[in-house]
């Protein structure tokens, strides 16, 4: 194991995130997109952490990101999922093909 | 480094705290009180408080708090004080409009109040962690709000909103990572440094790809807040489904602050000549682009919202010139160009609430954002007709009217900084802006509408516009003291 296997499979996971935003039909699998390139983020801390041989005062900078962006997704997503919420009860679905009052 | 907390750091922080307290304290009245219109009351009064303690911060020096990961400078209390005012005017036209909300106008409030607090932080933060809890701390309450109002064309826009800014924030977060694993610093003013140093050590710009692939994906993150092309298409389905006194305070009180950061980014970052050329060229194409794509299909809108929100497109091209017009370029004195962004955005804050005044008012009366609705508006209020044609001049930029003096600065400093083609293309743009801005003009003015009933304003509703209008006619004849403190604000972060 060495950085670069972080770097890869942390840059993997964040593209395959970025293709489920911009692919899928489903709200929800959208946001599980996010959460995918939001936790490939944290793989790439974690890779610069314990691999790239920082200082101890460096390392807690990259520590205390990871729990602040998995707090912080969590409370990204509680209020995604409140919002697709009310959109299902509207019309019986969460397919965003369908969410086109708005024309963009 | 100091880990504990002292009562100075807290005062440099108190009007962020001042406005949580005040966001508190409305969602315990709502609780207790049963005449919901004293929120907007506590709420806009209450708001004087973070504002006096904003202006006592003025004092010229810089600050640390927090171990360095806030910068309290005359830059960032400038954003700050733009941040109170667009809260404060937006909470004065939310007066009759949230009567709509019911049950929730405490929530309301205090979410308001919530973002508010957080673009503050933001306009001061200097470290990447702190930048990115600001960030969502501004932008989660937003969603909500964007969602407040129970009708499916709202819910939709705040998904939209939601979905697009947390994979903006990824973006954003993938770059800061790339920053802190190659540069192991977190803090803005180091990676300058660094970035100095890589330039002389390496043949390769920032020293290698991977740094400079943070930066660019910094900038992308901050460009979506914005709303610059190509990170753009959110903004007209949000600004059309969001309550309309939100939509005003988005296109105002968030992009200050994105702009906030990137100034503080670019000045660390690409300060240095050979960098800045290139970035230069960069930022001005998206300039380009970004307001002749706004100018292009505002033209052909029907809803003013949606009108609205390409022409914030085309004015955050406008701005941008002033971020090409670099400091750091050959003729380039003064910081004439950031300077020029902090003078715009405090003249667009004034130009676009005294608009938004009028469309809340005529939206709560007709039920309706389309532009004919705004037939004969002279004849049911002459005070509205006259808010938004000042309003209307000032965003197209002719005198007396502070954006005409804005457009002047901004311009020019892109002449002195060899950008004269960008400055032509704004001009040109500024035509073109003209066509649908005073379509809206003549509307009011001269086409007839069977209903003549009079539009009732309240005191809150006129002060906040007619406010707004002295402020435009004031800085479009005397510029010069808001100029001074913008050179001022631009020196402290240097």
């Amino acid at each position: 194991m060495t950085i670069i296997h972080f770097q890869f499979l942390s840059a993997i996971l964040f593209s395959l995130g970025l293709y489920g935003v911009l692919a899928r039909r489903s709200a929800v699998l959208i946001l599980m997109s996010i959460e995918l390139m939001l936790n490939a983020v944290n793989i790439n801390l974690i890779g610069f952490v314990a691999f790239r041989g920082f200082g101890q005062e460096i390392q807690t900078f990259g520590q205390v990101l990871i729990i602040f962006v998995i707090t912080i997704a969590a409370a990204e997503l509680a209020l995604a999922i409140a919002i697709i919420l009310r959109i299902y009860r509207n019309k019986n679905s969460v397919n965003v093909d369908e969410m086109n009052i708005l024309k963009g | 480094m100091n880990s504990f907390i002292t009562t100075d750091e807290l005062l440099l922080i108190a009007p962020e705290i001042s406005m949580v307290i005040l966001a508190t304290l409305v969602i315990i009245l709502d609780l207790v009180i049963k005449n919901k219109s004293i929120l907007n009351f506590v709420a806009s009064f209450g708001l004087l408080v973070p504002i006096a303690l904003s202006f006592n911060l003025l004092d010229g020096t810089s600050q640390f708090a927090f171990a360095g990961a806030l910068r309290v400078d005359y830059f960032g209390v400038f954003f700050k004080i733009i941040t109170l005012f667009a809260t404060l005017i937006t909470i004065l036209i939310s007066e009759k409009y949230s009567k709509k909300f019911d049950d929730y106008q405490g929530e309301y409030y205090a979410l308001i109040l919530i973002s508010a607090s957080g673009m503050m932080l933001l306009a001061s933060s200097v470290e990447f962690i702190t930048i990115y809890i600001a960030l969502e701390l501004s932008a989660l309450p937003l969603a909500a709000l964007i969602t407040f109002i129970r009708i499916r064309s709202s819910a939709e826009s705040g998904i939209k909103f939601m979905v697009l800014s947390a994979l903006s924030s990824a973006i954003l977060l993938y770059g800061m990572v790339l920053v802190y694993g190659f540069t192991g610093t977190t803090y803005i003013e180091d990676l300058s440094q660094i970035i100095n140093r890589s330039l002389i050590n390496s043949e390769l710009t920032f020293g290698g790809g991977a740094l400079l692939l943070g930066v660019i994906l910094i900038t992308c993150g901050f460009a979506f807040k914005i709303s610059s092309a190509p990170f753009h298409m959110w903004a007209p389905d949000v600004y059309e489904g969001a309550p309309t006194p939100i939509t005003a305070f988005l296109s105002v009180a968030s992009k200050a602050a994105g702009f906030a950061v990137i100034l503080r980014i670019v000045y660390s970052s690409f300060s240095n000549e050979q960098i800045g050329m290139d970035w230069s060229v960069l930022i001005a194409t998206l300039s380009a682009i970004s307001m002749t794509l706004g100018n292009l299909i505002a033209i052909q809108q029907t809803n003013i919202k949606r009108l609205f929100a390409y022409s914030t497109i085309a004015q955050a091209g406008y701005i941008m010139v002033g971020l090409a017009a670099l400091s750091s370029l050959d003729g380039g004195q003064d910081n004439a160009g950031p300077a020029g962004i902090l003078f715009y955005l405090f003249g667009y804050l004034l130009t676009n609430f005294a608009a938004f005044t009028v469309i809340t008012l005529v939206s709560i009366n007709t039920n309706s954002d389309s532009i004919s609705s705004y037939s004969g508006l002279l004849k049911r209020s002459r005070l509205l007709t006259l808010i938004m044609t000042i309003s209307m001049i000032s965003l197209i930029g002719l005198p007396p009217s502070v954006g005409f003096m804005a457009k002047i600065y901004i311009f020019g400093s892109a002449m002195d900084t060899g950008l004269q083609w960008l400055a032509i293309f704004g001009v040109l743009n500024s035509v073109v802006s003209a066509f649908y801005y005073l379509k809206i003009v003549k509307i009011m003015l001269i086409d007839e509408n069977e209903n003549s009933e009079k539009i009732q304003l309240t005191t809150n509703m006129s002060l906040a516009g007619l406010s707004c209008v002295f402020g435009i006619v004031i800085l479009g004849i005397f510029p010069g003291s808001i100029i001074e403190v913008a050179h001022r604000a631009v020196e402290s972060i240097i």
